[in-house]
């Protein structure tokens, strides 16, 4: 018996590891070109596909047609790439939660982050009569104050992800309670518009919506990587991570900010979309095969189901635009359906 | 050895004159609820109005046409709420069930909601049926996706996947009223949780299962007990657990979906009142069933009679008042131990 370790057969292992994260995200990738294209190309008006690619390099070429133009460029070209932000940046906030707290149901719609932003955005809706930009503004310190109270709630000698989950849990029910009872104290189509926040949408979005939120992304994305250096060692637990030398508390508060910075600005731009969050990172990782954390796979994941979902909605319907927050909304549901099966099966949860 | 069974006589007969002063209490309280609200009744009129009932006097009409099924409401889902939240804690092990925490009240509201969109239904009394049917569904769901994993479901599992099922249901929900706004418009005075504008008929309407659910409820007392001592000696002392979970299960769903249907989704009073009743009776489900269902009528008829004199000229409805009572029990019952199973 050798005790010598056959690192041929580790590099090996490595390697076919290495070779699996490639094919996952060059695959995301395809697809998301696709869907990008295809964002791109279908809608009421018919656009000749060589007018899009015309279009799209117009500034290029100076070859322009007002109409057409108008239609990729200021129409559907935004909506893609907002979409595609925030589907990324979702599934960021996502993941990161449910790695923390070490449950794939702890994402951040779940556990009363998505509730603060929307009983702020609510409220300012239908008390404050506000709407667009400073709606979006109100929604984004609603997330973040939220954030900030069940951290400090949850805080007692340290933070332990039990904790956090079902305090922010207890949040959300009583955010839910306020966001019925402003309903009870509104006209009825102050309620509507609130509602239509609530659903979240790409129906309006703003050019500078993404000039927002992709700042945001260049900053945050950045400090993620820096700070995930770190997570390797708190997966083990605190007290090994501790004496593996991490700062597991400044390293986890670092997370949970970048965090719910991704889930602020994502939902102040699109509103409350349920459940890209939610399904990005296990979907992931179930592609992954366990062959990686998938955080980029994730926010690759995150910007295709926000792009396929906006799709359907788009043109599921004739002559109906669905908010893409019913699409996602049904994901959730078939998601949680999915997971019920797979651990059926394999006994287990993630 | 007649020590022991004094001992326990004594703490039977403190117990019992607990009950009996919190049933006074409960007097009170509804007393307080028929003579308290936007116009100040005197107790005599009130008893007036009860016993020699003038249909010329505007003051007795405010009493039995509005306060008194206000009250008798109050009085049914507070007992119904309570005994459904001391049951789901004992069936499933767990201090932190509740009928919202479980997504029961989603269920609940999702199957009003399609009932009132689609099928046109506009009265109160047919939700009840929906109402049921939605809270049985919504709590085997998350009972089947709590479950999954090989430690089965912990409180944390079990409040988890309540919360994502709400989610679920609650994007559903959002859908329909985004489509539909006579449904939103229907709805949305609903799904707060109240007691205001409930007629008799509802009264008559849920009683028979409230009864149905409680006979149910206390009869599990002896069940509950053993499941407390773990499934392996449970099941060693000859009880049958599925059956025990089952029928525990079925009382909730009853009383849950009884008490939704009258009053609307209204969190927290099932989880809180039956750690009050423990923190008094001590463990033992045959005093804490019975206690929950007298405190909680209190609570809940207190929370009504604050939310109708704390905003004049308005009144905030039962539901939002014993979410901001109950969601700070519930914070502080998460810091304050480990949660172990109960």
């Amino acid at each position: 018996m050798s005790i010598a370790l056959d690192t041929s057969r580790i590099s090996r292992a490595r390697s076919r590891a290495a070779a699996r994260r490639h094919a996952v995200a060059g695959g995301l990738a395809a697809a998301l070109v696709l869907g990008f294209a295809a964002a791109l190309y279908l809608g009421d008006y018919p656009v000749p596909l060589d007018g899009v690619i015309r279009s799209l390099f117009s500034p290029l070429t100076g070859l322009t047609d007002r109409g057409i133009d108008f239609i990729v460029l200021q129409v559907r070209l935004p909506r893609a790439i907002l979409a595609l932000l925030s589907g990324a940046a979702f599934a960021l906030a996502g993941i990161i939660f449910q790695t923390l707290l070490r449950n794939p149901l702890a994402s951040p719609d779940i556990i009363g982050i998505a509730h603060g932003a929307s009983a702020a955005a609510v409220f300012s809706i239908i008390i404050l009569g506000w709407s667009g930009l400073s709606v979006s503004l109100g929604a984004f310190g609603g997330a973040v104050l939220t954030a900030l109270a069940i951290y400090l709630l949850a805080w007692r000698n340290g933070v332990t992800a039990y904790r956090v989950v079902l305090i922010g849990i207890g949040m959300a029910a009583m955010l839910a309670a306020i966001i019925s009872y402003l309903f009870t104290r509104a006209r009825l189509n102050e309620v509507q518009q609130a509602m239509a926040w609530l659903v979240g949408s790409l129906n309006a979005s703003r050019p500078g919506d993404i000039v927002v939120l992709g700042g945001a992304m260049l900053v945050l994305v950045p400090a993620m990587i820096a700070l995930l250096r770190g997570l390797d060692a708190m997966e083990l637990g605190d007290d090994t991570a501790r004496a593996l030398g991490a700062r597991v508390e400044i390293n986890r508060l670092g997370l949970m900010l970048v965090a719910v910075g991704f889930a602020a600005f994502a939902t102040a731009a699109v509103g409350p979309v349920g459940f890209v969050a939610f399904v990005s990172g296990p979907l992931a990782r179930a592609l992954l095969k366990g062959a990686g954390r998938g955080f980029l796979h994730a926010s690759l994941v995150g910007a295709l189901v926000m792009l396929v979902s906006d799709l359907l909605a788009q043109h599921l319907l004739p002559n109906t635009q669905l908010p893409v927050g019913v699409v996602t909304g049904a994901c959730g549901a078939l998601f949680l359906l999915w997971l019920l099966m797979a651990s059926g099966r394999s006994g287990r949860v993630n | 050895m007649t020590a022991p069974v004094s001992d326990r006589g004594r703490k039977a007969a403190r117990l019992g004159l607990g009950l009996l002063l919190l049933a006074m209490a409960l007097v009170a309280i509804a007393l307080l609820s028929l003579t308290t609200g936007a116009r100040a009744i005197p107790a005599e009129t009130v008893w007036g109005a009860l016993t020699a009932y003038d249909p010329a006097s505007t003051e007795h009409r405010i009493i039995q046409d509005l306060r008194l099924p206000r009250t008798i409401v109050g009085l049914l889902v507070g007992a119904a709420l309570g005994l459904a939240g001391a049951v789901l804690q004992g069936a499933t092990r767990n201090p932190l069930a509740d009928p919202s925490i479980l997504g029961i009240n989603a269920g609940a509201a999702l199957a009003v909601v399609l009932g009132v969109a689609f099928f046109g239904m506009t009265q109160l009394s047919t939700y009840v049926w929906l109402a049921f049917i939605g809270a049985g569904a919504a709590m085997l769901v998350v009972y089947a996706v709590a479950s999954l994993g090989r430690e089965g479901a912990t409180p944390v599992k079990l409040a988890l996947a309540g919360a994502a099922i709400t989610a679920v249901l609650q994007s559903i929900i959002n859908a329909i009223l985004l489509t539909s706004p006579r449904t939103l418009d229907e709805v949305r005075f609903w799904q707060v949780g109240s007691l205001a504008g409930r007629s008799i008929d509802i009264v008559f309407q849920v009683a028979p299962f409230l009864a149905l659910g409680a006979v149910l409820a206390l009869a599990t007392a002896r069940l509950l007990d053993g499941l407390s001592m773990g499934d392996d000696v449970a099941r060693a002392l000859g009880q049958r657990i599925g059956l025990s979970r089952g029928l525990a299960g079925l009382a909730a769903v009853i009383l849950a979906g009884a008490a939704t249907a009258a009053a609307g989704p209204i969190a927290f009073v099932g989880l809180t009142v039956p750690h009050v009743a423990r923190a008094v009776t001590g463990p033992g489900y045959r005093w804490i069933l019975p206690y929950s269902m007298v405190m909680a009528p209190i609570l809940l008829l207190g929370a009504d009679v604050v939310g109708r004199v704390i905003s004049p000229p308005g009144e905030v409805q039962v539901g939002i008042v014993t979410a901001f009572i109950g969601a700070p029990f519930f914070i502080a019952l998460v810091r304050r131990r480990k949660l172990a199973a109960l």
